[in-house]
């Protein structure tokens, strides 16, 4: 079963087409990696995906379901969950509440002007759930403003998987961290049940190589190869984009 | 401990709230007291905004106005004190509906010059159309309600009057403030694109926030007419809605007792130093620039980490004291 398709999606700013026809079919359960260099337009597609940037044309469908014109917001309760690459979280609370709110977001209770938040203990069991599995629930209560940037990108997937997503987008999880802070991130994805499908950016191929199934690679807004690990590593067009041969 | 001295804090606070009137003593004060309990309310409602939301308002002074006109006029039209407190909540939340929709189209600076601009067209109608409002004379009522039977003509049953209102406010804002509805709105505030890619709709949460904000103005407009009985276009000038915004920010945003003793401040500035002092917007501007300058997260947290770092020196002085052999007991 296919669980993202993307048809001959575009998008322009400006005078610059950074999505040009893009073609991109996901199953379900699949790991797929999205590589290119800089300014290949990897974001701007996530952003279309989940609706943050609207396309000037193409479709895309989650699950079957045409989702091209629906809002943001209702993408992720149709089970589109992402993280960020520059990191976007709430740096007033502690991680725990962090999570708390990945939560909220998609339960009726968040509208609940009476009821104390500090007393639905459900909802932060089901938080602190989702921080052991990144193994940070040793410091749940931690405000956010002390935790280090790899926690924090861990906090980030936290939020994301709380959301206990169909599709998962992950924009450059590994960005900035340190060699032992990879592992523990490298570790938490491998552990994502295959009830989930995940899209990955990534820049570095080391380390998010070995955990995708097939390889899209992009440039300047197209799809340039496409296929297994290998296929991709060995494709010429690969080499070329990389190293300018 | 800190649980504890906090409630006995709160005991003592309610104690001295609910004997205003005896150890005041002169009606006039006693009517200042009330007064700042009513600008307490407003200041409490705009703090949702401006606190919790992130949304600096400059024209809520209008939906102020628009709650003591709508009841003023409809008294002046022979409706009773129920049917005008009713119309006066419903019109006000129906202005702040059409602010809402019209400022909710920006945030930060265009959110604070369209409330400024829309408060402006109420002055302006409060003003100049004399044949609705009475224009520069305003608007006078003879009575003032009397719910449950009990008459509010005297200063001290007006006061208890708007302290159990003022009360209310204070227990709505406190439960809203921990609920699930305010984390949404200050997650709106701190991180609006994450909230939207978690679910949230940030626009109708600021919606939301803006006719609860709306409500509790449309409250204090009432308040204010029932105290003044008269109200004219002044009430709603920029010169009002800046008065409750500094009240808002020299106390504390987002927090429970800043809008509190901000009205405070304000209110005895205006209404007890101006007897004494002729220049007493010189003494108001001196306070603000004193709690800018050495507390410029606003009084009420700023006094809390004031206190709690003279408590912590205190401490470390006496444990040094101690542990030094042979130092005077």
């Amino acid at each position: 079963m296919t669980a993202l398709a993307v048809t001959g999606l575009t998008k322009s700013f400006g005078g610059l087409r950074v999505t040009n026809g893009v073609d991109l079919t996901v199953a379900s359960g699949e790991r797929r990696l999205i590589i290119g260099p800089n300014g290949a337009g990897k974001t701007t597609l996530f952003n279309l995906i989940t609706g943050e940037l609207a396309p000037e044309a193409g479709t895309i469908t989650l699950f079957g379901q045409d989702i091209t014109r629906t809002p943001c917001r209702r993408r992720a309760h149709l089970g589109l969950a992402r993280t960020y690459q520059i990191i976007t979280l709430f740096p007033r609370d502690t991680i725990l509440r962090n999570v708390e709110l990945a939560l909220l977001g998609l339960s009726g209770l968040r509208w609940n002007p009476l009821v104390g938040l500090d007393r639905q203990h459900h909802l932060a069991s089901r938080a602190r759930e989702a921080l052991a599995r990144v193994g940070l629930d040793h410091i749940a209560d931690r405000a956010l403003a002390e935790t280090s940037y790899g926690e924090r990108r861990r906090v980030e997937i936290a939020m994301a998987m709380a959301q206990n997503p169909r599709v998962l987008l992950l924009d450059e999880p590994f960005a900035g961290l340190s060699i032992d802070e990879r592992r523990g991130v490298r570790e938490s994805l491998a552990a994502i049940p295959r009830e989930v499908t995940i899209v990955m950016i990534e820049h570095n191929m080391d380390v998010a190589l070995d955990l995708a199934d097939r390889i899209t690679l992009l440039h300047f807004g197209e799809v340039v190869v496409e296929g297994t690990r290998a296929e991709v590593v060995a494709d010429p067009r690969t080499r070329e984009v990389y190293l300018g041969e | 401990m800190k649980g504890r001295s906090a409630a006995s804090a709160g005991f003592g606070m309610l104690l001295g709230l609910a004997t205003v009137p005896f150890w005041v003593g002169n009606s006039y004060y006693v009517d200042v007291a009330s007064q700042i309990l009513l600008f307490a309310v407003f200041a409490l409602a705009l703090n949702v905004l401006v606190g919790y939301g992130g949304l600096v308002s400059l024209g809520h002074a209008g939906l102020f106005a628009v709650s003591g006109y709508t009841a003023g006029l409809m008294l002046q039209a022979g409706f009773g004190h129920g049917a005008a407190a009713a119309g006066a909540v419903l019109v006000t939340l129906l202005a702040s509906a059409v602010f809402a929709v019209l400022s909710l189209r920006s945030t930060g600076i265009g959110f604070l010059m369209i409330t400024l601009a829309l408060g402006q067209i109420l002055w302006g109608i409060a003003y100049r159309w004399a044949d609705l409002t009475n224009g520069d004379n305003g608007v006078s009522i003879s009575t003032r309600p009397s719910p449950f039977g009990i008459s509010l003509a005297s200063a001290p049953s007006l006061y208890y009057a708007t302290l159990v209102v003022f009360l209310v406010a204070l227990a709505v804002m406190a439960a809203f403030e921990r609920s699930p509805f305010g984390a949404s709105l200050r997650g709106a505030r701190d991180q609006a694109r994450r909230m939207t890619a978690l679910g949230y709709n940030v626009w109708l949460i600021r919606f939301l926030a803006f006719l609860f904000s709306g409500f509790w103005c449309s409250i204090a407009g009432l308040l204010y007419l029932y105290n003044k009985q008269f109200i004219s276009p002044q009430v709603s000038a920029l010169q009002a809605s800046a008065e409750v915004l500094l009240m808002v920010i020299s106390g504390g945003t987002a927090t429970l007792l800043g809008p509190v003793a901000g009205a405070t401040i304000v209110v005895i500035t205006k209404y007890v130093v101006s007897a004494y002092v002729v220049r007493w917007n010189l003494v108001l501007g001196i306070i603000f620039v004193a709690i800018i300058s050495f507390m410029p997260e606003g009084l009420v947290p700023g006094s809390v980490r004031i206190w709690g770092f003279a408590q912590r020196r205190w401490l470390a002085r006496r444990a040094t004291r101690k542990s030094l052999p042979g130092a005077p007991s």
